[in-house]
């Protein structure tokens, strides 16, 4: 994927937001500060602005922009989060004119890494990385099996989507929804449903 | 003086913690990051590194924050300022910003506020 086909892809992602921007609120009202989809709109639109100036720039530099964008604007805790996978993707990629398929794992990884220290978080805390986690070593495992990124994304968003609905079965230990305790039970994480519309946005690109 | 800064999701909180400290301490630099620029509930990277340029000296910054974005949001402003000498307090935050401010118009060096503080969260009221 080069800058041009990844400046496509954050606008469509950008849309995406847009779009569901009601539904992420709504699941982060019943077990957070109901803002998830509000804010990461408004931080999606700043994004936006700053697109256009971007086209001669290596995608490691695109990606890094829009993480500052995030935590510039965002206002809740996916800005710092977002904004910090973005920006260490973006790092990962540095000198890269076109990412593939092992360049975005590695950037992916990075990504991982930069959430968890800054959330202070790991695994089965209830959070974006139960969905981020397993999404990176299905890609990784099927990219290795068959080197087809469309069947490796595929393998990803699935794995994905199976980690929003283990987030349901858990109680939440980091983020706003960890006050609620046990009472989070039931409900799907508002952060692991975004990254998987982002994922899915992005996977139907590859 | 140590200069402090309130990171709060609520504008509402973090002025009055400001409030609240200064009735103790009238003269230590304090400076509230609450809300977003709107006014709306949420941390903004550019009120909290505005309140830093606000109180900040050689002497130093101590930020005392809320919750979750607020500290993620403080955390990277202070990434963002390398160089400057700043700290995170980890401790709640209206007891803390009152210490700390009685510490900062004491005289005290940055290093001996952050003692303090951490004293500050295992207080028992009752």
């Amino acid at each position: 994927m080069n800058t041009e086909k990844l400046i496509s892809t954050i606008q469509k992602i950008g849309a995406k937001i847009e779009e569901e921007k009601a539904f992420l609120t709504e699941l982060d009202n019943v077990i957070g500060d109901g803002d998830h989809g509000i804010n990461l709109a408004r931080g999606f639109g700043e994004v936006e602005k700053k697109l256009g100036t971007l086209a001669d720039k290596e995608p490691g530099d695109v990606l890094k922009t829009v993480g500052m964008t995030l935590v510039s604007t965002v206002g809740g805790a996916s800005g710092p989060l977002y904004g910090t996978g973005f920006m260490k993707m973006g790092a990962a990629l540095k000198g890269k004119a076109d990412i593939t398929v092992p360049d975005f794992l590695a950037g992916l990884q990075s990504a991982i890494e930069g959430i968890m220290q800054r959330g202070r978080s790991t695994k089965g805390e209830k959070t974006m990385l139960d969905a981020m986690i397993p999404a990176k070593e299905a890609i990784e495992a099927k990219w290795a099996e068959t080197q087809d990124a469309k069947a490796a994304f595929a393998a990803g968003v699935a794995a994905a989507w199976e980690g929003v609905e283990f987030t349901k079965t858990i109680a939440a230990t980091k983020g706003r929804a960890s006050y609620l305790g046990e009472r989070s039970i039931g409900h799907q994480d508002p952060g692991a449903t975004s990254f998987t519309m982002v994922l899915e946005i992005a996977a139907g690109e590859v | 003086m140590v200069g402090l800064v309130i990171v709060s999701h609520s504008s509402k909180l973090a002025e009055g913690v400001v409030d609240l400290a200064r009735m103790m301490a009238k003269t230590a630099p304090m400076a509230a990051a609450g809300g977003l620029e709107d006014g709306s509930f949420g941390t903004s990277f550019e009120k909290i590194s505005n309140a830093i340029d606000a109180v900040y000296s050689d002497d130093g910054v101590i930020l005392l924050m809320d919750m979750g974005s607020a500290v993620m949001t403080a955390e990277m402003v202070i990434e963002s300022m390398e160089g400057r000498k700043l700290a995170m307090a980890d401790c709640p935050v209206a007891e803390g910003a009152v210490t700390a401010a009685v510490g900062s118009e004491a005289g005290a060096s940055l290093e001996e506020i952050l003692a303090d503080l951490e004293q500050v969260g295992t207080l028992k009221k009752l």
